[in-house]
């Protein structure tokens, strides 16, 4: 699901994480964004990953990893146990996001999410033009054999936010290489031209 | 037989150790062996703890019975516990009978063999007697140390016990407790020995006989349980042994069971039948956190030792769900700890078989805490 072209969102993600914290990757795949964070910021990572194959690459590189679903395995980590929970652009593969969301806030002081936007303009574009399931390269499935359950956009995730009472810490919008702020005031534009949505909240 | 069992390494502990069932053994023997050569800098050193029927010899050929070490598949030049690269130990327990202080040596009080008179020991037990052999070989901190089944068991008291004695910790397929099915197939394996007449309320070592039926029947419950439903379908299904049909007798008419009697007749040669029930309670007796008010957390608790736990999805002995207990304790008690559920149908079995998926994660786990522990040794 995670693809290879937007380590622009790993940059990002670096970037708003402090040195030397403690910080929990769920979904961490192979253990890139673990490695990056741990080499180039000391951070102390730990990773859940459903994946045996992956969950071998991690060990491979050192890095200590859980196998296990996060939809359901989430509770065995404590209350605030961690500085920050990450979820990289698995949120809408989830049965229940929601459930997963308030886990997340419940292990990390700050938690970080990002999902790929289903306001891009691109996809916007291919259903009302095609009439087609949008496939892209951040949707790279087809309707069939997609995991994505619960596609959202960066909008959705903000009003959800809101109405949730989850405080939105920072919002970020990724395209290719460019990066903006997305707050209120822009979101409508920034829902149309992101590809990516990196959410600070906590 | 006996006369072999002097050859093989050995220490005599002179510490007095007092075991938890309150009396004290002292001047024992600690029987041993080891595989690779210690480094200079004395960084390379992983201990192996052995299973219930397990013992010293975990690779090439074990020099009392003539047959392969029992993890071979693990240990050896280029293998996950590369000999070529570490110093790799093992341990016979104390209660068992390759050369460690068991219930067939003789009691220096009665002058004759313990039988029933050895004390009731625990995994506790086992391992403190054992990190006498670490201060023997001068070793500090090993580089890893790591056990299945009962030898996960003694790993877990060993973390507990002695907080910095392992830089890393590979516990497989075992549990931080035994359970009520674990205990009652204990029970079982126990009753069946105490069954045998010739057992004799453990006095069969005084007339130099072994309750072979008794201990037979032990190990059949034993191999049962180390194999998965599916496993067992596959490999022997309702095959016969080497015969066209039924021979309407009670022979062995089925592989399985040809396969178990084999398997119970051949460990009557290796093994005593007091010491499976001494190591047996042990087993039964384990209960980490009991030792602990807080439960199991309060166990691993300031743990800087770094855990690999490994499970088999098919080992309904040592279960998946027991082994997760286990994680979640480490992850509560903010212990670095990784986990990985290894699929295969082999069940419990599984950690002496080679099964590529784990041996790979074995491999490169402990390559890579190699390195790490190289580094942190250096600052």
């Amino acid at each position: 699901m995670k693809n290879l072209k937007m380590k622009k969102e790993f940059k990002v993600i670096a970037d708003l994480l402090p040195n030397n914290t403690r910080v929990l990757d769920v979904g961490c795949g192979d253990g890139s964004l673990m490695d990056l964070l741990h080499k180039k910021k000391n951070i102390e990572v730990r990773g859940l990953e459903l994946d045996q194959s992956n969950v071998q690459q991690c060990i491979h590189k050192g890095l200590p990893v859980i196998q296990g679903n996060a939809e359901t395995e989430l509770h065995q980590f404590p209350n605030q146990s961690f500085d920050y929970v990450i979820l990289s652009q698995t949120l809408q593969a989830f049965y229940n996001p929601e459930k997963v969301l308030r886990e997340l806030l419940r292990i990390g002081k700050s938690v970080i999410i990002s999902i790929p936007n289903f306001g891009y303009w691109k996809v916007r574009t291919k259903l009302l033009f095609f009439g087609e399931m949008p496939v892209t390269k951040t949707l790279p499935n087809t309707w069939y054999n997609t995991p994505n359950l619960h596609m959202c956009t960066i909008k959705d995730l903000f009003n959800f936010c809101d109405e949730k009472n989850i405080n939105i810490k920072k919002v970020i919008g990724v395209n290719e290489d460019q990066t903006s702020l997305i707050k209120k005031n822009n979101l409508e534009i920034k829902n149309l031209f992101s590809k990516l949505g990196i959410f600070l909240i906590g | 037989m006996n006369s072999k069992l002097e050859d093989i390494k050995k220490i005599k502990v002179t510490n007095p150790l007092k075991l938890d069932c309150g009396k004290t053994i002292n001047n024992f023997p600690l029987a041993y062996e080891t595989y690779g050569k210690l480094s200079k800098s004395k960084d390379n050193a992983i201990l192996v703890f052995h299973a219930l029927t397990g013992d010293q010899f975990i690779s090439e050929t074990n020099p009392i019975t003539n047959k392969e070490g029992w993890w071979t598949t693990a240990v050896g030049p280029g293998k996950a516990l590369d000999t070529d690269k570490y110093f790799v130990i093992c341990a016979n327990v104390i209660g068992g009978c390759m050369g460690s202080l068991g219930p067939k040596d003789i009691n220096p009080e009665t002058k004759q063999p313990y039988g029933l008179d050895f004390p009731v020991i625990t995994i506790r037990d086992m391992v403190r007697a054992q990190e006498s052999l670490l201060d023997h070989l001068g070793i500090k901190k090993l580089l890893c140390a790591t056990g299945g089944s009962m030898g996960g068991m003694q790993l877990l008291q060993f973390c507990s016990t002695f907080p910095d004695k392992a830089f890393s910790a590979i516990p497989i397929a075992c549990s931080s407790s035994h359970s009520a099915q674990n205990i009652a197939l204990n029970e079982l394996a126990r009753q069946a020995i105490m069954a045998d007449p010739v057992w004799d309320k453990g006095k069969y070592v005084l007339k130099n006989v072994q309750p072979k039926n008794g201990l037979a029947v032990a190990r059949m419950v034993g191999h049962i349980s180390y194999l998965s439903e599916k496993g067992m379908q596959e490999k022997f299904g309702r095959k016969l042994q080497e015969k066209a049909d039924y021979e309407f007798s009670f022979n062995a008419d089925f592989q399985v069971e040809s396969y178990l009697r084999h398997q119970g007749y051949a460990f009557v040669e290796r093994f005593d039948a007091n010491s499976v029930l001494y190591i047996t309670r042990a087993m039964d007796y384990f209960d980490l956190s009991k030792q602990f008010k807080g439960g199991l957390v309060e166990a691993f608790k300031g743990q800087k030792t770094k855990f690999l736990i490994i499970s088999f999805s098919s080992d309904w002995l040592y279960t998946t769900k027991e082994n997760k207990d286990i994680v979640i304790a480490l992850n509560a008690s903010g212990a670095d700890v990784s986990y990985s559920e290894i699929i295969t149908d082999k069940g419990h079995d599984s950690f002496l078989l080679d099964v590529p998926d784990f041996l790979k994660t074995l491999k490169s786990f402990i390559d890579s805490m190699y390195e790490k522990f190289k580094n942190e040794k250096r600052i």
